[in-house]
């Protein structure tokens, strides 16, 4: 299809109409794959952020120390390094992973370990008081946890969690390294094949900020909603 | 003294054996003893950092001694025995014996997520296990008694201090504790509406049979409904009596002055 496109001969350096559209289906499917990756990757980082937060506080240094080890280094690694390593090193330990699913989990644990310090954070703004009135009223831990400090901790995280889903959607291109068709990593198909590459990246770049622009409009939402107005 | 043990005669609601706690190189509880009588009302009075509130602390497990044995209506709160020896309690045995005390605090510390009712109910339903409809039944009766039923469905920050600290007493009355604890409960309140939660405190200490310990700064209250008076300074009893004692014949040089100080501010 490309091939022909080029014969109809549009120079390079000029804008081709026809071509722009002809390649926007498959950009299209290229973004969904974005934003699968992206929300399914928010939701293990949500989950795994809030156990690695909870761990990390336990009394039993068993527990506490490693995984505040486990966190501090993949905070301090790139996420492109974890990714061929889920990719490359998983498969040699007989751990067949699809690259989407390799995609999801790489973006859910690097950003699962930022989330974690931000819930740990709004553990820490619960004040002193609620879990003394916790105490005088016996719960038990979970019940503690689950009905009085959790409840109190999440609205102040959730600003933090909706900046790392529009920083993990602008970072998802970086799956196209293990080979998941993402937006990028079809633009960048569309280009070796037709040598055209204004049409399929202006138009990703114009896709992403299509994504980004609502989802900063609520983020700062979600900031004023959760953010500063619980005094 | 002598140790406890549950099987042998009557014995106090709460007794502090040599309860020692300091902060850093502050001791703020200096090898107290302290009995209790069940239904018994002490007030505890004495200057700010004196330990008073840490005596009230240590019931509720909220700060935990470095010496002493802490007995609380039939067992001792931070050991068990077993077998012939008295050993360091595990959590569930702490938790069992703690369930008798509730406590009031100074600042509220009502949950602010929750409504009036709800912060009330949370108790009953989530700690005692009655079934929600039960819970919130027992918890609009509690908030009636502290006639707040008409602010049920508030939320504490729509509540006045004083109300705040009426369903706070209405949430700690909810767990059906033997022992209640009130830690300086009007000292955050505006000076109008101290009244209204001292009203409460009235009538639960003469129509209750719970056994309350009450550090205040309310000395005619203190007077009014107190069994006994405690005066507490640096981590030890100074004097203690009758209220008509402490207030009109006290004995000790530091308790004269410290009630000079405080009646005539």
């Amino acid at each position: 299809m490309t091939s022909e496109l080029r014969a109809q001969g549009v120079p390079q350096g000029v804008w081709d109409w026809d071509f722009a559209l002809e390649i926007l289906p498959q950009l299209l499917r290229g973004l969904v794959v974005t934003v699968q990756a992206t929300l399914m990757g928010i939701v293990v980082a949500m989950v795994l952020g809030l156990v690695l937060a909870l761990a990390r506080r336990s009394r039993r240094r068993l527990i506490s120390w490693p995984v505040g080890a486990a966190v501090e280094f993949v905070r301090s690694t790139p996420l492109l390094a974890q990714l061929f390593f889920l990719f490359f090193v998983l498969p040699e330990f007989g751990i067949v992973l699809s690259p989407f699913l390799i995609g999801v989990l790489g973006l859910g644990i690097h950003y699962g370990c930022y989330t974690s310090e931000s819930y740990r954070a709004g553990i820490e703004s619960v004040p002193r008081g609620q879990w003394e009135a916790a105490v005088a009223l016996n719960m038990a831990p979970a019940t503690k946890w689950r009905r009085i400090v959790l409840p109190q901790a999440i609205p102040t995280v959730i600003p933090a969690l909706g900046n790392y889903l529009v920083a993990m959607f602008k970072e998802a291109p970086l799956l196209s390294t293990v080979t998941v068709l993402e937006l990028l990593a079809a633009s960048r198909n569309i280009q070796s094949v037709s040598f055209r590459g204004m049409e399929p990246f202006t138009l990703a770049g114009l896709l992403f900020l299509a994504v980004s622009l609502p989802a900063s409009v609520l983020v700062r939402y979600l900031e004023r909603r959760y953010g500063y107005a619980r005094a | 003294m002598p140790e406890l043990d549950p099987k042998s005669g009557p014995s106090p609601m709460v007794r502090l054996e040599g309860v020692t706690k300091s902060f850093g190189d502050n001791v703020v509880l200096n090898n107290l003893d302290l009995d209790v009588a069940a239904g018994e009302n002490v007030v505890i009075v004495g200057p700010s950092g004196s330990g008073k509130t840490t005596i009230l602390r240590v019931i509720m497990t909220l700060d935990q001694p470095e010496r002493g044995r802490v007995w609380v209506g039939g067992d001792y709160l931070y050991h068990e025995r077993r077998g012939n020896d008295l050993v360091k309690a595990s959590q569930n045995h702490m938790r069992k014996v703690r369930g008798q005390v509730s406590m009031v605090f100074q600042h509220f510390n009502l949950f602010p997520h929750l409504t009036a009712l709800d912060n009330v109910a949370i108790g009953p339903q989530r700690v005692l296990g009655l079934p929600k409809a039960e819970a919130r039944r027992r918890a609009m009766e509690l908030l009636e008694r502290v006639a707040l039923d008409l602010q049920a469905n508030q939320s504490p920050d729509q509540l006045s201090g004083g109300q705040k600290q009426r369903v706070a007493i209405a949430r700690a009355l909810a767990m059906n504790p033997k022992v209640m604890l009130f830690d300086e409960v009007t000292s955050a309140l505006d000076p109008e509406l101290v009244g209204e939660v001292l009203n409460v405190l009235r009538e639960l200490a003469t129509s209750s049979d719970m056994t309350m310990l009450i550090v205040t700064h309310e000395m005619g209250f203190a007077r009014e409904i107190a069994d006994r008076v405690l005066m507490f300074d640096e981590g030890r009893i100074v004097e203690e009596g009758k209220p008509d004692d402490i207030f009109r014949r006290p004995t000790q040089e530091r308790t004269r002055s410290f009630l000079q100080a405080i009646l005539h501010h």
